[in-house]
């Protein structure tokens, strides 16, 4: 499976995959920003690879100077039963990333979750709003340099 | 201000028409209007905190939209800043229903993280854990769910049965209800031959129970009446809105990681994945049905199979040493201190560990940087992704039928809000 996935991949994709690396026996693919997209697409309709659910969506703060963010995503084959990672990577100056949501529908919330915890924005994504904080928040918690104790003030109290 | 004034407009020629016994009062339709409704975050029959926000048409749901994160606690954002054994108490506070089963998950993750293997006896005793966890979160499902569509008799039946659960959970564990059982590499007690001997006497029980209860539901022409055909989401939707666990069961898609992807030793176990194609209220209220009795099934075998020898794995620099030896013994107290003040060090790398608990998938996925705390930890939690196909699933049924499906639906909040 894992060399016909690669084999596929670098025929159709071969420019859009930064790297590829195995840990565990897990897979990771690196994918290039803009195509990601286009990368799902294909995984999802292929008919052998098929992966046609989408487990989850997450951030990462790596903290570093360049391309400080990365999503990541969970690819799930119900037919193959195999389980293949994808990721983006994402500099702080350029938050934007295309959303997945016409691919998987499923990605809506995670996405929203993403963003809400790292301020990235999902372009073209049907409802871009904060999912766990209240929406006049004005940080994004999961981040590195947001301290574990929270910033004294940002959560107002309920008006009495 | 305008809207005001044109209700008390409206309001004072009701009034004026109303003292003048000649008028006929013509109200305006009230089908015609949508009328928004809010329900919870406080609502007895949302199971927790959560908030619906729901547009009516008569009676008629015209649309759903469900609001997240009155329980969030940040366990993301915790778990970056303590060590791997730190976490697992909070493992217990996700979905409060099943604690076991999650700190189960956690561990799992970490040890592959760290490439731990379990010796044979304490992953028996992990499904014990995994299969008790589903059977304890099912009952409060099946009670809480024949309550919101109205009987009410189920649900202390269901909770005398979880009652019992707990009781052996308290011989095994020591605790009732937040567990934190498992260790990395092991588990925190063997089982006894009391709570062996316990177990073995509720899952005799329980089946008897089981087909009470079913007996008072299968057959009600109310409770049919009630699940029949509500709540519908296609196959081809539910895979398209990642359901896992007994909602995509019931859809009709054959998939249960515990048969697709082997975890502990449930390759070495006989049991059924229930699957129906109706995919509505009654079909996952059947599933979860099948799912108990397989549950006992499993519980069974493992009593069986378990076989006798250590239960924690021998690798002294990741897993921490019993207590006894740490008062006693100048080694085990030096591993003891360097794994509760440094952690216990995986390798570089990025790990997901996924298991089938009673409500789905649940996973973890860590990033490590060789570090004693994860630098990343994201819960992939089932609850969380289940909730989001509820608008799909309310659109175009009736305002009685929501308690239904989110009945259905079973989410625990502390698990999707994290």
């Amino acid at each position: 499976m894992k060399e016909k996935l690669l084999n596929k991949l670098n025929t159709h994709f071969k420019d859009s995959i930064e790297s590829v690396s195995e840990f565990r026996d897990e897979l990771t693919l690196i994918i290039k920003k803009n195509d990601i997209v286009k990368v799902c697409q294909f995984l999802r309709d292929d008919e052998e690879l098929h992966f046609d659910s989408l487990r989850d969506v997450c951030g990462a703060d790596q903290f570093t100077p360049e391309n400080r963010f990365e999503v990541i995503y969970n690819l799930y084959s119900l037919n193959n039963k195999f389980r293949l990672r994808l990721k983006v990577r994402v500099d702080e100056n350029d938050l934007h990333v295309p959303t997945v949501t016409s691919v998987w529908q499923t990605a809506n919330f995670e996405e929203r979750e993403v963003y809400d915890m790292f301020g990235i924005i999902f372009d073209d994504h049907p409802d871009l709003r904060r999912i766990y904080m209240p929406e006049e928040f004005e940080y994004h918690p999961l981040r590195k340099d947001f301290p574990l104790m929270g910033i004294p003030g940002s959560l107002p109290l309920p008006r009495k | 201000m305008a809207i005001v004034s044109k209700q008390q407009e409206a309001r004072q020629k009701i009034l004026t028409a109303l003292e003048n016994q000649y008028t006929t009062v013509t109200f305006d339709d009230p089908l015609e209007n949508d009328m928004v409704l809010n329900m919870g975050p406080q609502h007895p029959a949302t199971h927790g905190v959560l908030r619906l926000l729901i547009r009516l048409d008569g009676e008629t749901i015209v649309a759903a939209v469900p609001d997240l994160g009155y329980l969030h606690r940040g366990y993301e954002k915790l778990a970056e800043n303590m060590n791997y054994h730190e976490f697992i108490p909070h493992t217990d506070r996700l979905d409060y229903l099943s604690p076991l089963a999650n700190n189960v998950a956690y561990v799992l993750a970490v040890e592959k993280l760290a490439g731990i293997e379990v010796p044979p006896r304490a992953q028996y005793i992990r499904v014990i854990c995994c299969e008790l966890a589903r059977l304890a979160s099912h009952l409060v499902w099946l009670g809480t769910m024949a309550m919101d569509v109205g009987a009410v008799t189920v649900l202390l039946w269901g909770f005398r049965e979880r009652e019992k659960i707990q009781d052996i959970w308290d011989l095994f564990t020591g605790v009732r209800f937040t567990t934190s059982f498992t260790r990395i590499g092991g588990l925190a007690n063997d089982m006894s031959a009391q709570a062996i001997a316990a177990t073995k006497i509720f899952i005799d029980e329980l089946p008897a129970s089981l087909d009470e209860c079913e007996n008072v539901l299968a057959r009600n022409r109310i409770f049919i009446d009630r699940c029949e055909g509500i709540g519908y989401v296609s196959k081809e939707d539910s895979i398209a809105m990642g359901l896992t666990g007994p909602l995509l069961r019931a859809a009709g898609v054959d998939h249960d990681l515990r048969r697709d992807e082997p975890y502990l030793v449930y390759d070495q176990l006989d049991f059924h994945v229930p699957v129906y194609t109706d995919g509505d209220v009654l079909a996952r209220f059947y599933v979860r049905m099948t799912e108990l009795r397989e549950s006992v099934k499993i519980i069974h075998q493992v009593l069986e199979k378990m076989p006798s020898g250590p239960i924690h794995s021998g690798n002294p620099k990741k897993v921490l040493p019993r207590k006894e030896k740490v008062y006693g013994k100048m080694e085990e107290l030096i591993h003891d201190f360097m794994i509760v003040n440094f952690g216990i060090n995986p390798p570089v790398g990025e790990v997901y560990h996924a298991i089938e608990a009673s409500k789905g998938e649940l996973g973890f996925y860590i990033q490590s940087r060789g570090d004693g705390y994860p630098w990343r930890l994201k819960i992939r939690s089932p609850s969380f992704v289940n909730i989001q196909s509820l608008p799909m699933m309310l659109r175009g049924g009736l305002i009685s039928d929501v308690v239904a499906v989110i009945g259905s639906l079973d989410p625990v909040m502390g698990e999707a809000d994290k």
